[in-house]
């Protein structure tokens, strides 16, 4: 067990350090505009005693490299300053929101995962025939079609002509759990469309390529029934591929859902993200921003430390 | 029931029967499967579901003879070589190759084929379609078609340019790279990993939100974005090919770098590079679809798709189709550069077996 805890203490330390030069980054990008925060609050007929004055209330006479560092320190406690627009503390602003965030991307993960796993597994078993091409060609059109156009279609279909489902995902507090479920039904469904499709894709070419690999053929020569070569002999090796195939479509549901919630005038933290790019409202960006690559980020090291976990040849590179 | 509904299983299973008496055995399991959904359908849906499935069949088997003409139609066109490859094409590459061909000149040709301006307002807000306007107006009173049209050349053309921008980046450091190989090469892959670790879109918007939207901006950012995944192709493609014996005897002739990478690398790896172009171009498109929708891409008065469909949302609550459309040809194009890709990268590897 020594060397596995050393493993994915290795790769925590490497998403530890790449999140820190993404944070310097989102932080130094800022610092080539023109002008600063202060300029931007007090607009452009802001006297110079007036900027130096709100320069030092925000604390934007130190260097970079100092209100870097503090910014940092404020970041790991959840502390992100304060929004230029509203003048409100950041966190308190993102907090309620990731929740909500989070919450949608898990419903649809719930319905999303077994459907194109077990699909996946199905058409893999049935590649080349015309199952197959069809399914090929619908997840094709889910991939490719922008969030939006699948979210106005659902909309257009479930709520404006059949009226099954609310068009806005809006929340309150008193809501019942069911409640909850069915008001975020459709932007749920739109993000297990596109989801469904990509993992189903990735399962599909898992399982075919393993089913080539020569100890399934030897199993399938010495008689073994289909059914016990699937479950027997392919499904535990499996496990690596389709670990990985979940935690890569996690971090895509956690990134992609921006549109989704736009669409849906979900308030998660997309929509703020979105809604503080447009008014430039830079500690929010920032905030967001790297909210969304750590969680980026360590859906993508669930991803290695699993295959590691589930696999392991990979315990031993050569 | 209705002589629809007679005529449509009558069809379904006629087909089937024939399928099966002629050992078409993908054929018959295609129409007995789709009889079966349909009595499920039929009982849920009513009438206007199995409506709504013929319609749909008809338009798939209008696509099915479209690039199969198409194809035919570039089998006689194009040369002897090129014409036996077009020929292994599936009908899905060639309604690929139909719907890039249709845009292409949708886009080159706009200002011929649009009947109004892109910024022209010609009628009231929302008005319906008429005689004049094939598709009604938008909420400024724009002809909707025009707009559409025009958006071909904006939308296409910037992601084009982004992708060409982001592949001459990417491409080139990773040549650059599998040449040069030690510390440059490193760094690269480093520099490539972190860049590649923060969400596309969301980079997008830390950039958009930074230095503004503009054209200029969002190719740079785009290009920023996807370089890395051209580079890592590349150096895996380049680094294949640096250790063959043809690039060891030009290093031994003497030549520089820059040779190297014109005249020996870049042949050898065109095929899974125009494959990767294809692919990246898709990725872009539908990035710079999405901020559009944002209301952060192309800014107005500019037709673009991706913002029509915000601009004119509120239609959809009146149950209106029209908003869809543009959303619906950044699908379709999309899928058709995915068609094409899917059998380039067969090909590719098909001929890789030999």
């Amino acid at each position: 067990m020594g060397d596995i805890l050393g493993l994915v203490g290795k790769r925590l330390g490497l998403g530890a350090i790449i999140l820190l030069i993404i944070s310097a980054i989102i932080f130094f990008m800022i610092e080539l505009l023109p002008g600063d925060v202060a300029q931007a609050v007090l607009g452009q007929g802001a006297t110079e005693e007036n900027l130096a004055a709100l320069r030092k209330e925000m604390g934007l006479d130190q260097p970079a490299i100092v209100r870097y560092l503090a910014w940092l320190k404020g970041a790991i406690v959840f502390d992100f300053g304060t929004s230029i627009v509203t003048g409100g503390s950041v966190a308190s602003a993102i907090g309620e929101r990731f929740a909500n965030t989070l919450f949608l991307a898990a419903y649809a993960a719930m319905i999303a995962i077994p459907i194109s796993i077990l699909l996946g597994v199905l058409v893999a078993l049935l590649r080349n025939s015309i199952f197959d091409r069809v399914a090929n060609v619908v997840t094709l059109s889910f991939i490719s079609s922008p969030e939006f156009f699948l979210g106005y279609i659902l909309i257009l279909y479930f709520s404006v002509k059949w009226g099954m489902f609310p068009a806005i995902a809006s929340l309150n507090d008193g809501m019942s759990f069911g409640d909850l479920l069915y008001r975020t039904f459709l932007p749920a469904l739109t993000m297990v469309l596109v989801v469904t499709a990509h993992m189903m894709r990735m399962t599909r070419a898992a399982i075919i390529n393993l089913l080539a690999s020569p100890y399934i053929e030897m199993a399938r020569l010495k008689g073994v029934p289909p059914w016990r070569v699937i479950v027997k002999h392919a499904l535990p090796n499996a496990w690596a591929p389709i670990i990985t195939v979940i935690a890569l479509n996690l971090a895509y549901l956690i990134t992609g859902v921006v549109l989704v919630e736009v669409v849906f005038v979900y308030p998660g933290i997309g929509q703020l993200l979105v809604d503080a790019v447009a008014k430039r409202d830079v500690p929010v960006v920032n905030a967001c921003c790297l909210i969304f690559a750590a969680t980026f980020i360590l859906l993508n090291l669930a991803a290695d430390v699993g295959a590691i976990l589930t696999n392991p040849r990979l315990r031993h590179p050569k | 029931m209705s002589i629809f509904v007679i005529g449509y299983y009558a069809f379904l299973l006629i087909g089937s029967c024939l399928a099966a008496y002629f050992n078409k055995r993908s054929v018959f399991l295609l129409l007995f499967s789709l009889t079966l959904v349909s009595f499920i359908l039929g009982i849920v849906g009513g009438t206007s579901a199995l409506k709504f499935v013929a319609i749909s069949a008809g338009v798939l088997a209008m696509a099915a003879m479209v690039s199969y003409a198409f194809r035919e139609f570039l089998i006689m066109m194009v040369s002897d070589n090129m014409a036996k490859e077009l020929r292994t094409a599936p009908l899905t590459a060639a309604f690929g190759m139909f719907v890039i061909f249709t845009y292409a000149i949708a886009g080159i040709f706009a200002p011929w084929i649009a009947p109004f301006g892109e910024a022209e307002v010609i009628s009231s807000a929302f008005a319906p379609a008429d005689q004049n306007m094939l598709l009604g107006a938008d909420q400024l009173g724009r002809d909707m078609f025009s707009r559409i049209i025009y958006g071909t050349r904006n939308s296409v053309g910037l992601s084009l340019s982004a992708t060409t921008a982001a592949f001459i980046l990417g491409a080139g450091a990773g040549m650059l790279a599998a040449t040069k190989g030690g510390w440059f090469d490193q760094f690269m892959g480093r520099f490539a990993d972190v860049i590649m670790s923060i969400p596309s879109l969301i980079f997008a918007l830390l950039m958009l939100s930074i230095f503004g939207s503009s054209m200029i901006v969002i190719i740079c950012a785009v290009a920023i974005i996807y370089a890395p995944r051209v580079y890592r192709l590349t150096r895996a493609v380049a680094g294949d090919v640096v250790v063959m014996d043809y690039i060891e005897a030009a290093k031994l002739r003497g030549e520089g770098t820059g040779y190297l990478i014109r005249k020996e690398i870049l042949p050898n790896s065109t095929a899974p590079l125009v494959a990767e172009y294809g692919l990246e171009f898709c990725f872009v498109f539908l990035l710079v679809a999405g901020l559009s929708f944002l209301g952060l891409g192309i800014q107005p008065p500019t037709a673009d798709w991706g913002s029509m469909v915000r601009e004119n949302a509120t239609l959809i609550s009146f149950g209106e189709l029209t908003p869809l459309i543009p959303a619906a040809a950044i699908a379709l194009l999309t899928v058709a550069v995915n068609f094409v890709v899917d059998w380039m990268l067969f090909r590719s590897s098909g001929l890789k077996e030999k």
